[in-house]
C-alpha cells in the first residue's frame, strides 16, 4: 500500500498542473454542495425552532358556551401535544383589540355588537414537521364548535414552499456540479493513463498483476477526491467565518437563531463523499480504457 | 509428439504458425528446447525471430499451433494467470524498454515490487545484480542520462533480477557497440551458466559465434532452416 501511496503522491507531483485543475473542479463541486448543505441545515434549524412552541388560534363558533369550555379542553389535550391551553373569551378580545388600536379605536365603540369569536390559544409542544402541526390543526377544526385553527399556515406554508424549490435547485445544482467533477477526474486518470503508457505496457511484461498496475491511479483518484473536498470544505470555512461574523454583530438584535457551521458528521460525510468521487471517476475512466 | 523431446524440455512449439494480416510470419514451427539450454536464434531481418521470442511471452498470440512452457499449455492460460508466467521470463529487448521517469534503481526494483516482494529484499537483491552489472554507481540515475550500453545492462539486470528460469532477448546487442554488446552477452553467459534458458534473437551472427556455446536455431521466412551447436 506504501508503494502505491508514494507511486501516487509522485505522479501528482510530476503533473502537478492537471491534478491541481481536477482538485480545485472537485473543491467547487464540494464548495457547491457544502454551500446549500449548510443554507438547509440552517434553514432547518429556523423552521424547527419556529414550530417548537408555536401557537395557534382556535376560533370557537356561536354555539359554544362556557358550561363546553372543560370538555372542550379535554378533546383538544387529548388530541396532541399542547404545552399551555389558554381561553379568550370575545369580550376579553375586543377589548385586547381596543388596545392595540388605541389610537385608532374609534370605530370600535360604533359597533352595536361584539363580532369576535371566542377563542382558545394554545402553545404547542415540538414538532417533526410542519405538516404534522397541519394535520393537528385539521384534527382540532374537525371538533363541531371549532370555527377555524389559524397557526401561520399562511406564511411559514410560502417559507416552506420557498424552502422546497431551493431544496430542488439545490440537489439540480449538486448533480451537476458532481457529474463535472466525475468527468474532470475521469479525464485526469485518462490522460495520466496515456502519459504511462509505456511504463504500463513495461509493468506489465515483466509480470505485473492488473491490480498492481490499477492501484496507482485508485490512490490518485482516491487522494485527488480527499484534497478537493478538504479545499472546498476549507473555503466555506472561510467565508463563513468572514461573513457569519459580520452578520452576527450587525443583526444580532433581530435573529434570535444563530448561524451554524457543518455539523462534524456532515463533514466527515461530505469528504467521504469528495473521496468516493474522485474514486468513482477513476473507475469509469479505467473501466474504459482497459475494457 | 517428435522424437527429440525429452522429459528435460522447458520451451515446447507444436506446429505453431502466426498470421498478421495475410502474411504468414512463422510457418509451422516444431521446436523444443530443454532446460538450462543457449538457444540462438539466427536469422535475417523480417525472418521472424522477434515474432517467435513474443509469442513465448504472450505478447502476441499463435494463429494455430500449440506451445507448452514447463508443461503450462499458452492457449489454456488465463488473462489472471498471465502474470505469473510472465515473472518465470526475465526479458531485454533491443530498445531497452527503461521507464524514462524512474531511475536504475527503481527500474529494476519494478520486477521484485510486481512480484510483492518485501522492501528489504528488494533493496538487497536489486543492488546485489546492479553490482554484478557494473551499475550500481549510476542506480539514482534516469535512463535518458546512461549511454545506450549502459541502459542495456540495466535492462539485463531488470531481466535476472527476479531469478527467472528463461531469459528471452530480442537483438539485445543491436544497438549497442561492440565492446557493450560483448559485456552484455557474457554476463548474459554468466546468468546461463546457473542453469537459466537463455534465447538470444540476434542478426549479428559473427560476434555470436565468437562468444556463445550453444544451439544455433537459424530462421528465414518464419520457417527453421538449420539447427546447429555452435562450440
Amino acid at each position: 500500500m506504501t508503494h502505491f501511496v508514494k507511486k501516487a503522491l509522485a505522479d501528482i507531483r510530476s503533473n502537478r498542473f492537471l491534478n491541481l485543475i481536477t482538485i480545485i473542479t472537485i473543491s467547487l463541486s464540494i464548495l457547491i454542495v457544502s454551500l446549500f448543505l449548510l443554507f438547509f441545515e440552517n434553514a432547518s434549524r429556523v423552521i424547527e425552532s419556529w414550530n417548537k412552541g408555536g401557537r395557534a388560534m382556535i376560533y370557537l363558533n356561536k354555539e359554544f358556551n362556557l358550561d363546553m369550555l372543560p370538555e372542550l379542553k379535554y378533546r383538544i389535550n387529548g388530541l396532541g401535544d399542547i404545552d399551555e391551553m389558554v381561553y379568550i373569551s370575545k369580550a376579553q378580545a375586543l377589548e385586547k383589540l381596543k388596545k392595540d388600536m388605541s389610537s385608532q379605536s374609534a370605530f370600535l365603540k360604533t359597533l352595536k355588537k361584539n363580532p369576535l369569536p371566542d377563542a382558545l390559544e394554545i402553545k404547542m409542544k415540538s414538532y417533526n414537521s410542519f405538516k404534522e402541526v397541519q394535520r393537528f390543526a385539521q384534527s382540532i377544526k374537525a371538533i363541531e364548535i371549532v370555527e377555524d385553527v389559524e397557526y401561520g399556515q399562511g406564511w411559514l406554508g410560502r417559507f416552506l414552499k420557498i424552502f422546497n424549490l431551493f431544496k430542488i435547485t439545490g440537489y439540480t445544482m449538486c448533480s451537476l456540479f458532481f457529474l463535472i467533477a466525475l468527468f474532470i477526474t475521469a479525464n485526469t486518470v485518462r490522460l495520466a493513463f496515456y502519459s504511462r503508457k509505456l511504463e504500463i505496457e513495461i509493468m506489465r511484461l515483466v509480470g505485473a498483476t492488473e491490480t498492481f498496475i490499477k492501484a496507482p491511479f485508485y490512490v490518485e483518484g482516491l487522494l485527488q477526491g480527499l484534497f478537493g473536498g478538504i479545499l472546498g470544505l476549507g473555503i466555506l470555512l472561510v467565508t463563513y467565518v468572514t461573513i457569519s461574523s459580520g452578520i452576527t454583530q450587525s443583526l444580532a438584535s433581530y435573529l434570535y437563531f444563530d448561524i451554524r457551521f457543518l455539523s462534524i458528521k456532515l463533514i466527515v460525510l461530505i469528504i467521504l463523499g469528495s473521496t468516493f468521487l474522485g474514486w468513482f471517476g477513476c473507475y469509469l475512466s479505467l473501466k474504459q480504457i482497459l475494457k | 509428439m517428435n522424437e527429440t523431446q525429452n522429459k528435460n524440455s522447458i520451451i515446447r512449439l507444436f506446429n505453431v504458425s502466426k498470421r498478421f494480416g495475410g502474411k504468414l510470419a512463422l510457418k509451422d514451427i516444431t521446436l523444443d528446447i530443454e532446460q538450462g539450454e543457449f538457444i540462438f536464434i539466427s536469422g535475417p531481418s523480417g525472418a521472424g525471430k522477434s515474432t517467435l521470442l513474443k509469442i513465448l511471452y504472450l505478447a502476441e498470440k499463435v494463429s494455430e499451433g500449440q506451445i507448452l512452457i514447463d508443461g503450462m499449455n499458452l492457449a489454456r492460460i488465463s488473462s489472471s494467470k498471465l502474470p505469473l508466467l510472465r515473472r518465470r521470463f526475465g526479458m531485454v529487448f533491443q530498445d531497452f524498454k527503461l521507464i524514462p521517469t524512474r531511475t536504475v534503481y527503481e527500474n529494476v526494483a519494478l520486477v521484485l515490487e510486481a512480484a510483492g516482494e518485501k522492501p528489504a529484499y528488494i533493496k538487497k537483491k536489486v543492488m546485489q545484480v546492479l553490482r554484478t552489472t557494473g551499475m550500481e554507481k549510476k542506480f539514482k540515475a534516469l535512463p535518458p542520462t546512461l549511454s545506450g550500453g549502459e541502459q542495456q545492462r540495466v535492462a539485463v539486470a531488470r531481466a535476472v533480477v527476479g531469478e527467472p528460469s528463461i531469459i528471452l532477448a530480442d537483438e539485445p546487442t543491436g544497438s549497442l557497440d561492440s565492446k557493450s554488446a560483448q559485456a552484455v552477452l557474457d554476463f548474459l553467459m554468466e546468468y546461463h551458466k546457473n542453469g537459466a534458458t537463455v534465447l538470444i534473437a540476434s542478426h549479428n551472427l559473427h560476434l555470436l559465434e565468437s562468444t556463445v556455446r550453444g544451439r544455433n536455431i537459424e530462421i528465414s521466412d518464419g520457417t527453421i532452416n538449420r539447427t546447429a551447436t555452435m562450440l
